[in-house]
């Protein structure tokens, strides 16, 4: 297993650039996704380190060696595609056996090698089958077998779930989790689905137009996102911006909101513009009798262990997450205040977040 | 009441009826030609050309031994003089106060057409092959008119070319020769060999070639053992069109071969027997020359029949 370093990575086709000077440090041992909308680069990003694009510049070093300009077949990874691409003219232990059959192993030890890898995927018994005659998640475990036969360097993974139905999809994510603790794998993962990405992996690379925005832990990502692209893309129902009509300068820790005043976690920058947002997700808001923001329910989604209620205020409509037992109906008045310390400032200038007590 | 045990998108019994009738009125027809070749194998050779023509005939081999051998007719004293024949083939030959002089060129004919005619398939195929799966994949400059000049070498009939070719293979030593056959049927085939496997190549997905690369196949490799073999639909279909095409050549085989490397289809219709042509003899070799590509033919229709649907219904 591999550090993957990815330094000023540019990838341009005629006039589209798909990967904008990007940088990742892929530890060892690291469950890594690429977490972002369709068309944000970051299979382009995947296909760059398997060796299926070259990059237009920059550098991709596989345990500090420079393999960027390097033919696929001499990078030793292993690539596990969307719609897996099982050879379907052989059955599945061919499938497994393919790539060993170029490593010059003894017939032999290509077979333990394949019947290692289908028992910890428990597909020795389908050995003989036909890839066609399998079922969706049984293809997934011997695209799996066939990435981890051959123990590689690296795993890449390009929406390996995506064509699963949900019931296998939740089951997939837990398996491929174990799979990789279990073989000390070095996975990149890439997903536009932020549930996949924040169970799995142990750091998330969220990108946007071919930018990497921001690397870090699902639960960074998820409270302290950097970006106000990351701060949406991430979290269901999104984070609430709400309109501040006032520059922020260091030091301040409270701001004016309609008529009434809301506490933030004291800035340690200011911003730019005067026309900023206070970034607050729905579960850090909680509903008060007095001394809040007023509003007006909009809309009520009960969503079994919880309520999203929706409401609508001069600052636009705002999303706030309550106990499910919360009684509340359509129209009525109601105020709200934050519950904890969990704000964020988002320059309007340039969308990033700054830096406070709470950002640290 | 309404039949509701068929969908509505399934043809109605009426349909399904007139259907079947048009093709067997079809067959009927395409198949009397082929049968009365086949009987005309069969018969005798005063049999062959007596008017009106007999539907019912006794059946001889004589167009067959006729057709593999040369004979000699000889005065009935000397006949007598013979010792009395070894075979059956021999003692029909003798009825007809004849004696077997050698075989004839059949053989070597039509083993030029079976060299001539899967060599030329082989390499129109595996050429073909190569050529569409680069226009498949790779960004080739000026792609479309390529595949435009390909396509326009089948714009006019192949022998509107025949003069230059023949001043050519004359130049280059290649008239009478298997090489020079197997060039120029390969060449007329190409263009449709390309065309119709790039629409296969087009319907395979890149992750099947990508996932061998990866998994430290060259892209050589990975088109061998991958690609091809999921082209095989494609490959049989073009196949079959190649191997008709050049077992079935008339017009080049006439102009450029005459000793060494001449098909079957010129040889044939110039069997002579006594006094014109001997019908069962050509029957024979017509009946022989169509097995080859209907084994070809059979062996592959399952391929076939996918095939020229032009991969609309795969996976």
């Amino acid at each position: 297993m591999a550090e993957i370093e990815i330094k000023n990575l540019h990838k341009s086709f005629g006039d589209f650039v798909a990967v904008k000077n990007s940088n990742l440090v892929i530890e060892n041992k690291e469950f890594f996704v690429l977490l972002g909308p369709s068309g944000c680069g970051k299979t382009t990003t995947l296909r760059m380190i398997a060796g299926l694009e070259l990059p237009t510049s920059g550098n991709i070093l596989l345990d500090r060696e420079d393999v960027g300009y390097l033919r696929a077949s001499q990078r030793d990874i292993a690539f596990v595609f969307q719609l897996f691409a099982l050879y379907p003219h052989m059955n599945v232990r061919n499938n497994l056996a393919f790539p060993l059959k170029m490593q010059k192993f003894s017939k032999t030890e290509v077979d333990a090698k394949v019947t290692e890898a289908a028992k910890l995927l428990r597909i020795d018994h389908l050995l003989k089958s036909k890839v066609s005659s399998l079922a969706g998640g049984d293809r997934q475990r011997v695209a799996l077998g066939r990435a981890l036969v051959r123990r590689p360097k690296a795993f890449l993974m390009d929406e390996p779930l995506g064509t699963l139905d949900a019931e296998f999809r939740e089951l997939m994510c837990l398996e491929l989790r174990k799979l990789h603790d279990d073989i000390d794998a070095t996975t990149v993962y890439v997903t536009h689905d932020q549930q996949e990405a924040m169970s799995m992996a142990d750091r998330i690379a969220v990108m946007n137009e071919g930018e990497v925005l921001q690397a870090d832990s699902p639960k960074i990502i998820y409270n302290k996102p950097k970006t106000k692209f990351v701060a949406n893309f991430i979290g269901s129902p999104g984070m609430n911006f709400i309109p501040i009509k006032e520059k922020i300068t260091p030091n301040q820790s409270s701001i004016k909101l309609l008529d009434s005043s809301l506490k933030i976690p004291e800035q340690r920058e200011g911003t730019n513009s005067n026309e900023n947002f206070l970034g607050v997700r729905p579960e850090n808001l909680k509903l008060v009798s007095e001394n809040g923001v007023k509003g007006n329910i909009f809309g009520v989604e009960y969503l079994g262990s919880r309520k999203i209620l929706t409401v609508e205020t001069q600052l636009g409509n705002i999303k706030i997450r309550v106990d499910s037992d919360t009684q509340v109906k359509i129209n009525e008045q109601i105020q709200f205040d934050t519950l904890n310390n969990n704000q964020i400032i988002f320059d309007g200038s340039n969308d990033m977040a700054l830096q406070s007590e709470f950002m640290n | 009441m309404m039949d509701t045990s068929r969908s509505p998108s399934e043809a109605s019994g009426f349909s399904r009826k007139l259907a079947a009738t048009i093709i067997i009125v079809y067959m009927v027809v395409t198949l009397i030609p082929i049968s009365w070749m086949v009987a005309t194998s069969f018969k005798s050779v005063d049999s062959a050309i007596s008017y009106p023509p007999e539907v019912f005939f006794e059946p001889s081999l004589e167009g067959y031994v006729n057709l593999f051998t040369n004979r000699s007719r000889q005065p009935k004293d000397y006949l007598d003089s013979l010792p009395p024949p070894d075979t059956w083939y021999e003692e029909l030959v003798r009825s007809r106060e004849m004696v077997i002089t050698g075989p004839s060129k059949f053989l070597p004919r039509y083993s030029n057409s079976l060299i001539i005619g899967f060599g030329a398939t082989f390499f129109s195929v595996f050429l073909g092959s190569l050529a569409a799966y680069a226009l498949s994949r790779f960004k080739v400059p000026l792609k479309d008119d390529l595949l435009f000049f390909i396509l326009s070498t089948r714009m006019f009939p192949p022998i509107a070319v025949a003069v230059p070719i023949f001043i050519m293979y004359r130049k280059l030593g290649l008239g009478d020769t298997h090489v020079g056959m197997i060039i120029l049927y390969t060449v007329v085939n190409l263009s449709l060999s390309v065309w119709l496997l790039k629409g296969f190549m087009d319907e395979i997905p890149r992750e099947y070639e990508e996932a061998a690369m990866i998994d430290g196949y060259s892209r050589m490799q990975a088109f061998f053992k991958v690609v091809l073999p999921q082209a095989t639909t494609g490959i049989a279909a073009t196949a079959i069109f190649c191997m008709i095409f050049s077992w079935n050549e008339y017009a080049f085989a006439v102009l450029l071969t005459q000793f060494n490397a001449q098909t079957a289809p010129p040889f044939i219709p110039t069997i002579i027997g006594e006094g014109g042509l001997d019908w069962p003899a050509i029957g024979a070799g017509t009946t022989l020359f169509l097995i080859p590509v209907m084994i070809f033919t059979v062996v592959l229709r399952k391929h076939l029949l996918r095939g020229i649907t032009f991969g609309a219904v795969r996976k």
